[in-house]
């Protein structure tokens, strides 16, 4: 061993990030071009984006508080992902959700918190399930195409969500801003402790990333929907149930959207209310191709989103910047986050290469 | 009683077509123009929305709406191309790239919209077309502005390039088959951003309407989702431009169901006619789909269908 095997080898490990790298180096220069031109202190500004997002105990409190249906959004795009699925509509699922969680308790008698809480979680995964395995099943039983069909479906059920908040399910007190009748406050869902104002969303949506990771790496189910989403044909040809594993993945995504329905209805609105469509649903689309559909990734890119998203009030209180300043940031992020994407080819050749040169250098020590 | 009732609950609907639909005509024909050459653009929301802000704040500031809508069109040209670009690079989802376009377009227009949102820009102008009436409902339901007829016009245009002239030809066969039309000597990757290009500029004069016509003022909650609705209305019309004529006018029609039934007292049900337009495309898709068969008239090269 020598020192330039481990140079060779330790480029071939760091490869990979460097489209990561890149891409936020990318969007620093593009962010700080932007600001300038607008005559912005664009320095200033994006010390505060990150002190804003992780620069104090407040502000990660308010991070991974908005992290957390994110991380269940996002996996709502990338379980179907793993069988070649690109569902698109998780918002739906979300709206559905979150509003089959707000009307359980009214719906059910008096029953210890803990169990109504399990049968708001349920309601709220089952109705969320039912919305994207919808989409699956119509992709599997009909070829219609399952990006537009989640889209299409996702605006029926805002629109269903908005006729059943304003008309059946409305609290008669709930003057200009039509919601459900407020949870009782036995079963609002609270903060993980004192001293860290996160609600249990966060622990949920981590233990669900970590569980559709081993769902998708260690598990017989996992490895047949990579063979799915590989060729469907390979996937017949060997006897697998296609079909039965292409909507199960729905399911279980749309689950996920629909639990992040329920922790923004039960954590912290307290009713279903039009706050709840708030845009989750397309955040959790950029988490997930961020993420490369990599599940505990998603952990990571939630909580990078979460951050921006946050830093959003701290920028418009010290700088005067619109809300939009967060949107932007985002959207140049992303976008140069796929555009270089394009080197990955290029990097798997690179790291074969660094990988072999190890290999000679070494060889030559041993030989010479 | 009821006679009039009726008359007027139709003349709504026609208002609210031709009103709420003219946007979509422009939205979908120009996704239908970048589908037909193998590529899908869900950025077109973005590129909505910040072409209305533009076309509003240029108006504002020459104090000429046709400006504005030039001003519009620019700005989705350039939004598009870089879509176009992107896309073209190896390995990237244009699915993704258009959900992040439209986060980076909405956001810019809010940004940069901010100060526009109190002052009155010259608004385009209508052409009463009621003359022959007294009714002045029927008038403002004929109050017709000259963007929908340019709509119209570029519906027919683009279906007889399409399907008559050179460009059209090579068009298709870029989307539809990009290694023959790579073997004929064009470049497909070219083709493709300048057909993202185009149907992003139309995108943004679809925007410029809402802004400086309906409802006719810039503000941030000015679009809901009419662009990325285009896609699913380009599906609808089985991308055939004179098809997404009628499709968007249906759209406006659908849309304007809730207010039509409204102005007639029957206001159950409001908030689900919203979805409408959606659960139609939806049922029609529903229907016509077949497993393991692409959609007729489906470009071959396009990700969505196969």
């Amino acid at each position: 061993m020598n020192s330039r095997t481990n140079l060779y080898r330790a480029g071939a490990l760091l490869l990979p990030g460097l489209p990561t790298l890149l891409a936020a180096l990318t969007t620093f220069v593009l962010f700080m071009l932007f600001l300038l031109l607008q005559g912005k202190p664009a320095w200033q500004a994006c010390q505060l984006v990150v002190q804003g997002a992780f620069g104090s105990a407040f502000a990660w409190e308010n991070t991974l508080q908005r992290a957390a249906p994110l991380m269940l959004t996002a996996l709502c795009v990338a379980l179907p992902a793993r069988a070649g699925l690109i569902i698109i509509g998780g918002e739906g699922a979300l709206v559905l959700g979150g509003l089959a969680a707000a009307v359980t308790p009214l719906w059910l008698p008096a029953m210890p918190v803990s169990v109504l809480l399990l049968c708001m979680a349920l309601s709220a995964m089952v109705v969320g399930g039912f919305w994207i395995g919808l989409n699956g099943w119509m992709r599997q039983k009909r070829g219609l195409n399952e990006t537009i069909g989640s889209l299409l479906l996702s605006y029926v059920a805002i629109a269903i969500f908005n006729q059943l908040v304003e008309g059946p399910l409305r609290d008669p007190a709930s003057l200009n801003k039509p919601s459900t009748i407020a949870l009782d406050d036995s079963v609002m869902i609270g903060p993980i402790s004192d001293a860290f104002q996160v609600h249990w969303g966060l622990v949920v949506g981590v233990i669900a990333c970590i569980l559709a990771q081993v769902l998708v790496r260690n598990s017989v189910t996992g490895f047949s929907l990579q063979v799915v989403g590989g060729n469907v044909r390979t996937a017949r040809m060997i006897g697998l149930p296609v079909d039965r594993l292409v909507i199960l993945t729905c399911v279980l995504g749309g689950a996920c959207a629909g639990l992040a329905g329920m922790f923004e209805v039960a954590a912290v609105q307290g009713s279903a209310n039009a706050a709840i469509i708030a845009g989750y649903g397309a955040s959790g689309i950029l988490v997930a191709f961020a993420a490369r559909q990599n599940p505990l990734a998603i952990i990571v890119c939630a909580i990078l989103l979460g951050g921006i998203e946050a830093s959003g009030s701290l920028l418009q209180r010290r700088l005067g910047l619109p809300n939009a300043t967060t949107l932007i940031l985002e959207g140049i992020l992303f976008t140069s986050l796929l555009a270089w994407e394009a080197l990955s080819p290029r990097i798997v050749a690179w790291r074969l290469r660094l990988n072999e040169r190890a290999l000679q250098t070494q060889g030559a020590l041993q030989h010479g | 009683m009821a006679d009039l009732d009726l008359a007027t609950f139709f003349l709504a609907l026609l208002a609210g077509a031709i009103r709420v639909g003219t946007p979509f005509i422009f939205v979908s024909l120009g996704e239908c123009l970048t589908e037909k050459s193998g590529r899908i653009n869900l950025g077109l929301e973005g590129i909505l929305v910040s072409g209305a802000m533009a076309g509003y704040a240029v108006a504002y500031l020459s104090g000429s709406a046709w400006t504005g809508v030039l001003a519009a069109g620019g700005t989705g040209l350039l939004l598009g191309l870089l879509h176009g670009a992107i896309c073209s690079l190896p390995r990237v989802n244009d699915i993704a790239v258009g959900i992040a376009l439209m986060v980076l377009g909405t956001g810019l227009a809010f940004f940069l919209g901010k100060n526009f949102i109190q002052p009155q820009a010259p608004s385009l102008v209508a052409i009463g077309l009621g003359g022959w009436s007294d009714d002045e409902r029927v008038r403002s339901a004929l109050s017709i502005n000259v963007l929908f007829f340019i709509g119209v016009a570029l519906a027919f245009a683009l279906h007889w390039g399409l399907r008559s002239t050179r460009w059209g030809l090579m068009l298709r066969l870029v989307g539809d088959h990009a290694e023959s039309a790579r073997a004929l000597g064009y470049r497909p990757v070219l083709v493709r951003i300048a057909a993202t290009a185009a149907g992003g500029f139309l995108a943004g004069i679809g925007g410029a309407y809402l802004s400086l016509y309906y409802p006719g003022s810039w503000n941030e909650g000015l679009s809901s989702g009419q662009g990325i609705m285009a896609v699913a209305l380009v599906i609808f019309a089985r991308w055939q431009p004179l098809r997404c004529l009628w499709a968007a006018l249906l759209f406006g029609a659908a849309g304007a169901i809730g207010p039509a039934l409204q102005s007639v007292g029957i206001s159950a049900g409001y908030y689900l006619f919203a979805a409408a337009p959606y659960a139609l495309t939806l049922a029609v898709m529903f229907i016509t789909c077949r497993p393991n068969q692409t959609l007729s008239g489906a470009p071959g090269e396009l990700s969505l269908t196969r």
